[in-house]
């Protein structure tokens, strides 16, 4: 399978009052064409901005400060608006958090998607008309929504609306940014399983970003763990989940409590992370590592492989030094 | 067994909708009969549009109720609430960014519960009992996070507050309307602890609303399943987990995300189908159209209640009791 997208140390900083604040602090994947990726961490991790970047939709204050995001061997962040504006929709698709706000709420659906062919296609309304019923038809809305105005459609059809619209051109990448944190959860099952299905159906490659990793535990190829601005774990999902090996991770898994077992006592990960504008030196983790070391205070760990996955922690890789 | 706080009686809220020419009235809430005992959590767990949410403002006087009654501590509440029973049963709301005024310390809507609630304490036993509340709900220091602004607190902070805000108006009952569910994952669970700890350790009792029912099971002694408007299933949480009854019980029960369960694949259709808005309902089981089950019988007439087990009760003509 060949590479559709490389990310390099990319580095994303905000200005704030009190200075810079790196936000994505020197990440780097490669996602093949075809490859579902997710990446998981709690609020204020820099997921959200890493994906803003990846799509060249930072606005200031943020701007990316380094690094490279090579789409088709092709560095997005060079590229000039007109460049980037032909190859959105057509290539990279994103689907944001809240459908309700990044759909139009004056427009009917069917005018939104016709918008979209208008500006990357010579369709004529026909063929257009033909091709938007096809998209909803492929997320399991009947083609009288085409009619329909955002408001009159539920959370889970509006947030499937959006996954048409991002179907419409047929990109390689689909970027999701939380689609399903506003919905419950079965209208999560129904969306996930729907993704996966047409993944599979029509091949494109899914960059989703997600706080609660047991939404993509049972869909996701590869799963990224992120923390305060860097992955500090990656690897097969099923070999995330079965034996997360970063401390961060296995706080996480054992966050959500579930319907299996025995009821126990849970304790979610205690304490705040670090300020990004003032990171204390060795691991960002350190101060609320229920297994921290004296090495981990004096420098940062670095991202190494160890088997199957790569994981930043000198517990899993004592020669990981930065 | 405790006494009962909270006694509900077939208790319906409808709302008309619709315009001049199609005028109908939407029923949110059906002939919904539960109780609340003391020191208990009980979950009403079900989706978007059940009705979960309307029986929790119907029962904090945000709408009144169309019909039915609702006793509490042991007086059958009338259309207007008084002040003594609003504080007796306050609510903890869903989004914790509009539920606070951002213009005023945290302190202050500490203050204000107290101050109205409990009028006979002087100034600074209310500061104090400001802090008390504020450190029992983890947030600590308290002295330091009531001097500060709303802004300053996360999201798992200003939820704390919510329920230190409802400790403050002295309850009985506290109606805790999802409150984790607009928190990242890695903080919903120290909330949960709080709502455990609230209930262990002074006493309370909730009546916690959510669609999750892995963190209903987490924190509840008591489990109501609602779908659109109507109880299917009600029984002790573990009775309801370990042999959920209702078809629609065990839809919610496979739709909960849990990674710990085996790599399941689509079983057949990827829609999943979604709760319908009762307008001018006719006789017959809500579900019906979802079920897999359903039958002739399911289509045409309302199902009745089935007693499982003296605790666990399921309204659905499948079960046998």
């Amino acid at each position: 399978m060949s590479t559709i997208l490389q990310v390099r140390n990319l580095e994303v900083q905000y200005q704030t009052p009190a200075g810079p604040a790196q936000a994505v602090n020197g990440v780097s994947f490669d996602l093949a064409s075809g490859e579902f990726l997710a990446v998981v961490g709690e609020s204020g991790c820099g997921k959200s901005t890493m994906l803003f970047a990846i799509a060249q939709l930072l606005t200031y204050p943020a701007s990316q400060t380094g690094g490279q995001v090579l789409f088709d061997g092709v560095d997005l962040s060079s590229l000039d608006d007109e460049a980037l504006r032909l190859r959105r929709w057509r290539d990279i698709s994103v689907v944001m958090q809240s459908a309700m706000n990044a759909l139009n709420p004056t427009l009917t659906i069917g005018a939104q998607l016709a918008d979209t062919c208008r500006a990357h296609t010579d369709w004529d309304d026909k063929q257009i008309a033909e091709r938007s019923a096809e998209v909803l038809a492929m997320v399991s809305i009947d083609k009288v929504h085409l009619s329909s105005y955002p408001f009159q459609l539920s959370g889970g059809m509006r947030q499937r609306a959006m996954i048409a619209m991002a179907l419409l051109l047929e990109p390689k990448l689909i970027i999701m940014d939380e689609p399903t944190s506003a919905l419950d959860v079965v209208a999560q099952k129904s969306l996930m399983r729907q993704v996966e299905t047409l993944r599979q159906k029509l091949g494109f490659a899914v960059l989703f970003v997600t706080h609660d990793m047991s939404v993509v535990s049972h869909f996701s190829d590869r799963l990224a763990v992120m923390y305060a601005g860097e992955i500090v774990e990656i690897g097969a999902t099923r070999e995330v989940f079965d034996r997360p090996q970063h401390p961060y991770s296995v706080g996480l898994m054992e966050a959500f409590p579930s319907l299996l077992g025995a009821a126990k006592e849970l304790t979610g990960i205690p304490g705040n992370p670090p300020s990004l504008v003032n990171p204390p030196t060795g691991c960002l983790f350190a101060d609320r590592c229920p297994k921290v070391m004296d090495e981990c205070r004096k420098s940062a760990p670095e991202l190494l492989a160890n088997g199957p996955h790569s994981v930043r922690c000198y517990l899993v890789n004592p020669k990981a030094r930065g | 067994m405790s006494k009962t706080i909270l006694k509900v009686t077939n208790l319906t809220r409808t709302f008309r909708v619709g315009g001049f020419r199609s005028r109908g009235t939407l029923h949110a809430i059906d002939n919904v009969s539960f109780e609340v005992r003391a020191g208990q959590i009980v979950a009403l767990v079900g989706e978007s549009g059940s009705g979960k949410s309307t029986i929790a403002r119907v029962l904090a006087g945000l709408y009144p109720p169309t019909s039915g009654t609702i006793e509490f501590e042991g007086a059958t509440l009338g259309k207007r609430m008084s002040r003594q029973v609003r504080g007796r049963m306050p609510m903890v709301f869903q989004d914790p960014f509009g539920s606070i005024n951002p213009v005023l310390r945290v302190g202050h809507a500490l203050q204000r519960s107290l101050k109205l609630h409990r009028s006979e304490l002087s100034k600074t036993e209310r500061e104090q009992l400001a802090v008390e509340f504020a450190n029992s709900v983890g947030l600590v220091p308290g002295e330091e996070v009531l001097a500060r602004f709303p802004h300053e607190l996360s999201g798992g902070q200003r939820q704390r507050l919510g329920f230190a805000q409802a400790l403050a108006s002295n309850p009985a009952l506290i109606l805790a309307d999802e409150p984790v569910s607009m928190l990242d994952v890695s903080i919903r669970i120290g909330l949960l602890n709080v709502m455990r700890k609230l209930r262990d350790e002074d006493g309370a009792s909730l009546l916690y609303i959510t669609h999750d029912l892995a963190s209903a099971r987490y924190v509840a002694d008591r489990m109501i399943v609602l779908y659109a408007g109507r109880i299917v299933e009600e029984g002790t949480t573990e009775e309801v987990i370990a042999a959920p009854q209702h078809p629609y019980t065990k839809l919610l029960m496979s739709t909960a995300p849990d990674p710990r369960l085996p790599l399941g694949g689509s079983d057949g259709s990827d829609d999943l189908g979604e709760p319908p808005k009762v307008i001018d309902p006719t006789a017959g089981c809500r579900f019906a159209p979802r079920c897999e089950l359903a039958t002739d019988e399911c289509r045409t007439k309302d199902p009745v209640k089935v007693q499982v087990s003296v605790t666990h009760h399921a309204a659905c003509f499948a079960v046998k009791g």
